[in-house]
């Protein structure tokens, strides 16, 4: 396992070291028109002489490219990035954002697992009759519900309508753990409706393929319990191919993934900081904000890797370590 | 083909139903399904003494591995209709509730399955997976549990057992995941193993090791075996009885010597021409039966075998009954409505059994 572990990391580091050249090339160079095109988009609108001025010696747009790319992972790495036109610190606001993306991300991803478990389960179990009809319409609406239009609707009835939860904002936990929780449960449903029903149509039908396995019939043959066979032999291997999945999509929630929900909510978070930056062609926080996405996605690869091998002992053979 | 082992009850006595582990009567499997109603088994009765080794013979899709799971309950299902009675000791095994089933499954009744690659769940380690059939079973502590584990795979002839309880079933062989698959199945001394083609899926060095080890632990521990298979070779070694099964119906049954010596029913000959012998010249091609099993949704009306029987004749268009029709041997049944001395020189090709191509 030692070796195996070691192999992913020094491939997860080769991968963000590709994915920050890249992000310099689409950043800095692919734009076309030269350095000064570029420390006038960095710059952002509106831009003085000067603050261009700054720009070109603050990313080093005299020197050779690969200088250039140095200068610029400095910059970003080191914390020292600012955006010209709010004058803020960069990371700071990364920073800043990071509780509230955490908390909406990490809830989120544990209600879509713990449902989507639960109702791919239930389905599978009770396969073409009404639970698994009832239970496989919702998921196909969760699916097809736009998160712009459930968010909304939830703040119509769930707030307006009926004040039962604020609609919007995020207190941090250290604050007040209530209103924490409070702030975040129409954010949380918002986000994990799609991936509940995503998940439990996945899981339902990795459960009925692995239902057919032999092994499952050995498992019935020598006497165990039909609770037994389920939780153990079916759900267990079918749980499998979730964690790729589960892995891929929570990385991608964290890395911008949960821009809309953090919009509609109004939570301050990573996410609304790079929609913003969008709005106002402010580079310097999406380069940002991309490296901190493709980390995500990145580290979370890693882990599904490592998670997939302790779960799947015939992925730690060396061999079929080097084809995955 | 006559060298059967001294060894093991001598055939003929098993036929008296001395005190029988398992009796089957009259079962019937089918299916609904979208193309109708599926006969799968149709009509098969037969009774296991212990400690006696019955073979269930056929070609694929007759039924025998139906059979078998339905023994064991693995059947049943919301689609399945299943129709008499699987007498195990004095429980009638088709009235039990689910629950009381899993009591009988692994305890009195294991199975091994034919692909031994796919019969182990891959994530869990070979001991464990033993110990999990321990302990469904009595309440036995995890580390009493895993010298059992440890013993069994011992018994069954795995080397180094003490290692390789921990190894996971990718790290076994084939022939040795079937020997863990049987060493499951022992775990908690069964009376009866069904053993459903147990070695199709090895290759023949390891086939024949497997079947020593069945008929080892049949001899040793007094197991009685119900063996699935289609080689006549590996029953003519081991088996006490035979039961040959045709599109669900059994069409022959007797005694193993019966059943090679006097064979009665025109597929039982075919089965027996189409072996590989050793002992005689080598014909240029081994003889087949010519045509499929027909299909289990439409059988024919009559013998169900008429379709590819050169012996046909008017009679066949009405279905035979299991009768035994040779006065000397009672319990020689056969679905076939030639004359017992008919059959004495129609099966005989070139001076061996055999079905002729052509009548």
């Amino acid at each position: 396992m030692g070796p195996f572990i070691a192999r992913r990391l020094v491939r997860m580091v080769l991968v963000l070291f590709a994915v920050s050249i890249l992000v310099f090339l689409i950043f800095n160079v692919l734009p076309g028109g030269g350095t000064d095109a570029a420390a006038r988009r960095i710059a952002g609108k509106n831009a003085t002489p000067q603050l261009i001025a700054n720009v070109r010696k603050d990313f080093g747009f005299d020197e050779s490219l690969p200088q250039q790319y140095l200068t610029m992972m400095k910059q970003i790495f080191s914390g020292s990035l600012v955006s010209y036109q709010s004058q803020l610190n960069v990371m700071d606001q990364i920073k800043q954002g990071i509780p509230a993306t955490f908390s909406l991300c990490i809830g989120a991803a544990i209600i879509w697992m713990a449902f989507g478990v639960l109702f791919g389960y239930l389905s599978a179990v009770h396969a073409g009759r009404l639970t698994d009809r009832g239970l496989t319409i919702l998921a196909l609406a969760g699916i097809s519900l736009p998160v712009f239009w459930l968010a909304s609707i939830l703040i119509v009835y769930l707030s307006q309508k009926i004040p039962i939860f604020p609609n919007g904002d995020f207190v941090p936990f250290q604050d007040d753990p209530w209103q924490w929780l409070v702030h975040l449960i129409l954010p949380w449903t918002t986000l994990a409706v799609l991936f509940v029903g995503f998940y439990s149509r996945v899981l339902r039908s990795n459960m009925l393929d692995v239902m057919d396995e032999d092994y499952v019939r050995a498992a019935r043959a020598k006497g165990l319990g039909e609770h037994q066979v389920r939780t153990r032999h079916v759900l267990r291997n079918a749980l499998i191919p979730i964690v790729t999945l589960f892995g891929l999509d929570f990385a991608a929630v964290i890395g911008g993934g949960a821009i809309i929900t953090e919009l509609i909510f109004n939570l301050n978070g990573v996410g609304q900081y790079a929609a913003q930056s969008i709005g106002n062609q402010d580079l310097p926080p999406i380069m940002a904000v991309t490296l901190f996405g493709a980390f995500f996605v990145v580290l979370f690869n890693t882990l599904v890797d490592v998670a997939y091998a302790y779960l799947d002992p015939r992925i730690r053979l060396g061999t079929s370590a080097e084809l995955a | 083909m006559s060298a059967r082992p001294e060894s093991g009850a001598p055939a003929g006595s098993a036929t008296i139903s001395d005190g029988n582990l398992l009796n089957v009567a009259d079962l019937s499997v089918r299916f609904a399904t979208e193309d109708g109603l599926l006969k799968a088994v149709d009509g098969v009765s037969f009774d296991v003494g212990s400690s006696e080794i019955l073979a269930i013979v056929g070609e694929s899709g007759s039924g025998k591995s139906v059979t078998a799971q339905t023994i064991m309950g693995l059947t049943r299902s919301p689609n399945a209709q299943i129709e008499g009675s699987i007498r195990f000791r004095d429980k009638e095994l088709t009235g039990l509730r689910d629950a009381e089933l899993q009591d009988v499954r692994g305890k009195e009744i294991a199975m091994v399955f034919q692909d031994p690659m796919t019969s182990l769940n891959p994530v869990y380690r070979v001991g464990r997976q033993i110990v999990e059939a321990i302990r469904s079973h009595s309440e036995v502590p995890a580390e009493e549990a895993r010298e059992k584990a440890i013993e069994m795979l011992a018994a069954v002839g795995i080397p180094a057992p003490e290692s390789r309880v921990d190894n996971f079933p990718h790290e076994f062989s084939g022939g040795m995941r079937q020997r863990a698959m049987i060493a499951m199945g022992l775990a908690l001394e069964p009376s009866l193993l069904i053993a459903d083609e147990p070695s199709t899926a090895l290759d023949v060095t390891i086939q024949a090791q497997i079947i020593r080890l069945i008929q080892r632990l049949n001899q040793e521990r007094g197991l009685a075996v119900i063996l699935i298979t289609h080689d006549l070779g590996v029953v003519a070694e081991i088996a006490d009885r035979v039961l040959v099964m045709y599109a669900g119906k059994a069409v022959e049954q007797g005694t193993l010597d019966e059943i090679f010596y006097d064979p009665q029913h025109p597929y039982t000959w075919g089965l027996l021409g189409s072996l590989t012998r050793l002992d005689r010249p080598r014909p240029r091609r081994l003889p087949q039966i010519k045509g499929l099993p027909p299909s289990l949704l439409a059988p024919p009306t009559g013998c169900s075998f008429r379709p590819r029987c050169p012996h046909a004749f008017g009679r066949c268009t009405e279905p035979p009954s299991l009768e035994a029709r040779l006065s000397e041997a009672p319990q020689h049944m056969d679905r076939c409505w030639k004359s017992p001395d008919e059959k004495r020189e129609l099966r005989n090709v070139e001076g061996r059994i055999g079905l002729r191509s052509e009548a």
